[in-house]
């Protein structure tokens, strides 16, 4: 990690309520370029909410949110111009279903970014060579398997070459046996350097890519740190009770 | 058994109720289709005449169309010049065959139909290229239910959606304005819609200035079937999943071009029954801007049936205009059915 960077997604004193429900509690994150982060924590903790906040998904009410340089605030043309810097990949896949894989990995470059439909195809086929399924790209999303329709997914985020990727638990709407091919080319993909942000409860997987781990607790980062020390001695004992309960079975 | 025989007894003679139904159904028929087809074809008298003519042979009159179907379906337009109302309604119904096909679904299209749509207006009003003049009053029959019916639709159709994003709008303002919209006038009927369209409003315009009648009731109808449209688009824009929108705003796409690339094309392929539904009724209702005095074809044929002599004959007549009418919402009907197949087919 280089540390004199500027941090390329800083959150500082986020707080969110639903109502009166407050579901992030001052939280405080700082991700550096090409650092790759898994966050964890029980159902409800608040993790997708936090995620979504980066790229404004969700709108925070305190605390400010720095990504890329540029604060997240009411300006509707800066959050676009960020979002087009931040890919979001979904735990249900989220593909256009009215569109072929390939128009579904053009349409933000040709729509949004300018490039030619040649320009863009390339590029596209380019990104399904990488997550291993260029010869899926005629098919509507309707005829791929979750695993593929998964990683069509992570190709779309990635096509306006993305400088953060974001995973909302992107395995957990899979069968076993299709989650393998999507932590590969996500594993691939942390080993090319991209930054990530993930929420997973893959912890082999966190173990093998994460730089840092972070857990949440009702609302609150409770735990950050190197995933060695993490996984072998958490600090904190609701991480304590929480990997106990899902690693031990 | 023979085939036929085999396939009778299972389904027409089945159990003791079915056997029933079968008997009683061909009595009724017998009762029915003999003296039908005797009025409408051995008694019928057909090709030109006059009502002499019909009341010798004593059955339907077809002769009635052969020499009124001009003044049934171009109204009071002048006599001699029935051929620009003819040559423009061969000029929408073209462009609309061309439109039912989805390859032709271009920008130029919408430049074809602007195009069409002036064509229509010089060739109908004259004045131009040495056509002579003719008064929108003296506009009617067929020319006259199409144009109102298409471009009431054309116009109401976007501004529909405009209507459905309204309503489903984050800003306070513009979702009430919409709502507001909707409700009121989905709270009054079409009739009181063209009647303050064509009475009310000119008397809120400034002295001496008018607008033509026919706009008047296109301005209604269009208002009105915008309403009932709007609500159609909005069911189809709920059942899209919240994902849908998401992933569009994580792609940067902004408001306008999710809803454009990615939110309607999938919401309106689910509301297409509903929203040809509202075509059809809108193009029936057409024959309802007879009230603020228009001779639609409805009115038109109800006219050309006025003449004492051939009013005995008024059956055949209507029937006729019925059987128009029918042709074109049996096409938008069997249209639709066909589209949602055909998009249906693209995905999965
Ligand atoms: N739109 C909403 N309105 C009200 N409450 C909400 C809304 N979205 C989420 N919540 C609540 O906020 C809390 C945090 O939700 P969030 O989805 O961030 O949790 P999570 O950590 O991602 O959980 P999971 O592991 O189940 O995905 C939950 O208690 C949830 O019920
Ligand atoms: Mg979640």
């Amino acid at each position: 990690m280089i540390m004199q960077d500027p941090p390329i997604v800083e959150l500082n004193g986020v707080n969110k309520w639903y109502g009166d429900f407050h579901v992030l509690k001052d939280i405080g994150l700082e991700v550096a370029r090409g650092e790759k982060v898994v966050v964890c924590g029980p159902s409800g903790s608040g993790k997708s909410t936090m995620i979504r906040c980066i790229n404004r998904l969700e709108e925070h009410q305190s605390g400010c949110i720095v990504v890329d340089g540029v604060e997240l605030g009411d300006d509707l043309k800066a959050i676009e111009a960020i979002r087009r810097r931040v890919g979001m990949v979904f735990q249900s896949f989220n593909l256009f279903p009215h569109l072929t894989v390939l128009e579904n990995l053009t349409l933000a470059p040709i729509r949004v970014a300018g490039m030619t439909p040649a320009e863009a195809a390339d590029t596209a086929m380019a990104l399904l060579e990488r997550v291993r399924i260029p010869d899926q790209a005629a098919k509507y999303p309707g005829q791929l398997s979750g695993g593929q329709q998964q990683r069509v997914a992570i190709a779309r985020a990635l096509c306006l070459k993305p400088k953060v990727m974001l995973f909302d638990e992107p395995t957990s709407a899979l069968d076993p046996e299709m989650v393998g091919e999507v932590l590969d080319v996500m594993t691939a993909l942390a080993s090319e350097g991209m930054t990530m942000i993930c929420v997973t409860h893959e912890m082999a997987f966190a173990r093998a890519v994460a730089d840092t781990m972070v857990f949440m607790d009702e609302g609150r980062v409770v735990e950050v740190a190197k995933p060695a020390l993490f996984f072998d001695h958490p600090a904190n004992e609701r991480t304590r009770r929480f990997l106990g309960k899902i690693i031990g079975h | 058994m023979s085939r036929p025989l085999s396939w009778a007894k299972a389904n027409l003679f089945g159990s003791p109720a079915s056997s029933l139904l079968t008997v009683l159904t061909l009595a009724l028929l017998w009762q029915v289709v003999p003296p039908l087809v005797d009025w409408a074809l051995i008694g019928a008298s057909w090709g030109a005449g006059d009502p002499e003519r019909c009341r010798a042979a004593g059955g339907a009159c077809w002769t009635l169309l052969t020499e009124r179907h001009r003044l049934m379906l171009f109204g009071v337009y002048p006599y001699d010049q029935h051929w620009r109302p003819a040559l423009a309604v061969a000029l929408f119904i073209a462009l609309l065959a061309i439109s039912a096909n989805r390859r032709c679904w271009k920008p130029w299209l919408g430049g074809a139909w602007a195009l069409a749509v002036m064509i229509f207006a010089a060739l109908m009003w004259g004045g131009v290229l040495g056509l002579a003049p003719v008064e929108t009053s003296q506009w009617g029959g067929l020319p006259l239910t199409l144009v109102i019916a298409v471009l009431a639709i054309a116009v109401a159709f976007p501004f529909s959606i405009l209507l459905a994003l309204g309503r489903r709008s984050g800003l306070p303002a513009i979702r009430a304005v919409s709502v507001g919209y909707i409700e009121l006038v989905r709270g009054v009927p079409l009739v009181s819609v063209l009647f303050m369209a064509s009475v009310m409003f000119p008397l809120f315009l400034p002295e001496g200035m008018t607008i033509d009648k026919v706009l008047r009731a296109l301005v209604g109808m269009t208002l009105f079937t915008a309403a009932y449209l709007a609500e159609a688009v909005r069911g189809g824009l709920q059942a899209i999943p919240r994902g849908q929108f998401e992933a569009a705003d994580a792609l940067g796409l902004g408001y306008w071009r999710s809803m454009r690339l990615i939110i309607l094309p999938q919401a309106l392929r689910l509301v297409i029954p509903p929203i040809v539904n509202q075509f059809i009724t809108c193009f029936k209702d057409t024959s309802l801007v007879t009230i603020v005095g228009l001779y639609d074809l409805l009115a038109a044929s109800k006219a050309a049936l006025n003449d004492p002599a051939w009013r005995p004959y008024f059956v055949e007549g209507y029937l006729a205009a019925a059987l128009v009418y029918f042709c074109f919402c049996f096409f938008m009907s069997r249209y639709s059915q066909w589209l949602e197949r055909d998009l249906r087919q693209g995905n999965r």
